[in-house]
């Protein structure tokens, strides 16, 4: 560890809760040099803030409006330079169990001096937490996905997507205004957003509620005919592979 | 509020500890002995009868004479409930015994005046009936009201353990050790209404409480509440015309506050007002809770287990003539309560 102090950025919605933790890491200085470069009250400030910032370590509420903390740290991981995260709560040790925190750093508020003291030297020491970890401990899927664009964090709400759809190493998501590319795999996002999505092609997930019909397409291929599947809000036709077809028109009929 | 303990007025421990005479002003008491002796009398007919037309036949004649006796005599009762309730139990069942019956002779002898006939040959049995089924009615409100004494306990513990939500106590204690050194003195009245709120928390749930004492414990909480929230919390009372020496199940209006502060305040980054309105209509007293609806966050736990609890105790206590109703109104999410008005006596 450098002689430089520990960068800290604090993101909870409770203005108490951040005061308090100011207040202990102030007290804490002389033992862990520490200074916080940053604070934000909910999850997409903290996004829009922390990146320029450019902290060690963060320390996050788990409970906080439309964004959980949970979430907001998955994101943080799209960064180059992720900071180590901490995750604070105050729920008790059957939350902790049904969150699997477990495998990642937290604290319980009210936070105690020395074991932030504790937990500040360890994140020093090993680093931002692996996407696995925080994926595994994360409760139902994401209300956003996140793209990093020239050291910032871009927020995509799943909501707004039309269709995400393989591409080499990419998948593209694209909505109503434009693509953007994410590096993860399209069986993860169908293992997270199976219910607001279905798969129409081994390549290609689309948005239930932006299907619009469904079109016969390339009866000229030597394939024969088969069908295209039309979105609201985009002019491009997706073709339903034959394998997907009975499980896609069962989905938009029933 | 450090009185609040002497004040409350013991209704339902008295009536679980030691054996008392049901309300006869009560609705549910009322609709029980209605339905309970028209079943008796039914069985009685059909006891005596060949066929279906016998049976209507013996039901109507026993009719003639039950209806007027049973509604004489719920009448009676009601009226006489004030002085029975201050008996002891032994000596107000007799009176009841004695009102049944003489209630009975009356319409006898009526009816036999009516009808220019003076040889009354069902009379004994007509007595006998009223005085078997006062009896029965008499044993099922005793057990009755002995069954609820474990539903009460039971009742009870449950509104601590829904109560004692660790999220709320461990933030507020968070969002105190904040203040200690910026403001000790919010610091220190903060932690008088912790103490004061769990103290209630930790209250005989068997016992009604004034809504003035509740209203102050509800306060108690939102200030609490206010220091961790801070602006996102927004509280509009209407409580001037709020029946305040009305008699109520403790923690009724504080957990469903709460509730409004977990489901409609917390999932949102804006602004949220909670608005509680409290008044009086005739003998009703009605609560109107609302706060912001989210429905993305309908998965939080706990929303639903509260309002069982609080429904379940106003059944204990009120009977069928409360009501709780709650649902989606715009985008508002909104609880109505309906329970009779009760003063101390």
């Amino acid at each position: 560890m450098s002689s430089a102090p520990l960068r800290v950025f604090i993101v909870d919605d409770e203005a108490p809760a951040r005061s308090r933790l100011k207040e202990l890491l102030g007290d804490l200085s002389a033992e862990v040099p520490n200074v916080v470069v940053g604070e934000a009250a909910n999850g997409r400030d903290g996004l829009l803030l922390l990146p320029a910032a450019e902290p060690d370590v963060a320390f996050v509420d788990i409970q906080m409006p439309q964004m959980s903390g949970m979430e907001f740290a998955r994101h943080l991981a799209a960064l180059e330079r992720a900071p180590a995260v901490v995750f604070v709560t105050a729920h008790g040790q059957y939350a902790i169990e049904a969150f699997e925190v477990n495998a990642l750093d937290y604290l319980l508020k009210p936070v105690r001096a020395q074991r932030l003291a504790g937990a500040l030297a360890k994140a020093a020491a090993t680093g931002p937490a692996s996407r696995d970890a925080l994926a595994r401990a994360s409760h139902g899927p994401r209300r956003f996905l996140s793209v990093a664009e020239r050291g910032k964090i871009l927020l995509v709400p799943v909501a707004e997507v039309l269709f995400m759809k393989a591409e080499l190493k990419y998948v593209t998501l694209r909505t109503r205004e434009r693509d953007y590319l994410v590096e993860e795999p399209l069986t993860s996002l169908e293992q997270e957003f199976g219910a607001s999505f279905v798969r129409v092609h081994r390549n290609c997930l689309v948005a239930r509620n932006a299907i619009r019909g469904f079109e016969r397409a390339g009866a000229e291929d030597g394939e024969g005919a088969g069908w295209s599947v039309l979105l609201d809000g985009c002019e491009e036709r997706l073709p339903v592979s034959r394998r997907q077809w009975p499980t896609v028109k069962a989905i938009v009929n029933g | 509020m450090r009185e609040g303990a002497s004040k409350r007025v013991s209704i339902l421990s008295e009536k679980t500890s030691s054996d008392a005479l049901p309300d006869f002003r009560s609705l549910g008491v009322i609709a029980r002995a209605l339905v309970g002796v028209n079943f008796a009398a039914l069985l009685a007919a059909a006891a005596r009868a060949q066929d279906l037309a016998e049976l209507a036949d013996n039901m109507l004649e026993i009719a003639a004479v039950l209806e007027p006796a049973l509604l004489g005599s719920l009448i009676s009762l009601y009226v006489a409930h004030p002085l029975l309730a201050k008996l002891p139990y032994r000596t107000g069942l007799a009176i009841v015994f004695a009102i049944v019956v003489a209630v009975t002779l009356g319409i006898l002898w009526l009816g036999a005046m009516a009808m220019h006939d003076t040889s009354a040959p069902g009379t004994l049995r007509a007595v006998a009936f009223a005085i078997l089924v006062t009896a029965l009615l008499a044993a099922y409100f005793q057990l009755r009201a002995r069954a609820f004494s474990p539903a009460l306990a039971e009742a009870r513990l449950q509104a601590l353990q829904a109560r004692i939500r660790p999220h709320f106590l461990f933030n507020s204690l968070n969002a105190v050790l904040s203040l200690i050194r910026r403001d000790p003195k919010r610091a220190e009245g903060a932690i008088e209404d912790l103490a004061e709120l769990y103290r209630m928390l930790m209250a005989d749930t068997a016992t009604l409480t004034t809504l003035d004492n509740e209203i102050e414990v509800t306060r108690q909480y939102l200030n609490l509440e206010h220091l961790r929230l801070g602006d996102r919390l927004a509280v509009e009372w209407r409580t001037e015309a709020a029946p305040r020496d009305a008699l109520v199940p403790p923690l009724l209006l504080q957990p469903l506050v709460e509730n409004a502060v977990y489901h409609g305040i917390e999932p949102g980054i804006e602004r949220g007002t909670i608005e509680i309105a409290i008044y009086r209509e005739g003998d009703r007293v009605h609560v109107r809770l609302t706060n912001p609806y989210h429905p993305e966050h309908q998965h939080r736990q706990g929303n639903r287990m509260a309002l069982a609890n609080i429904r379940e105790r106003l059944a204990l206590h009120f009977d069928v003539e409360s009501t709780l109703e709650s649902g989606v109104v715009g985008a508002n999410w909104e609880i109505h309560m309906i329970m009779p008005y009760r003063r101390k006596k």
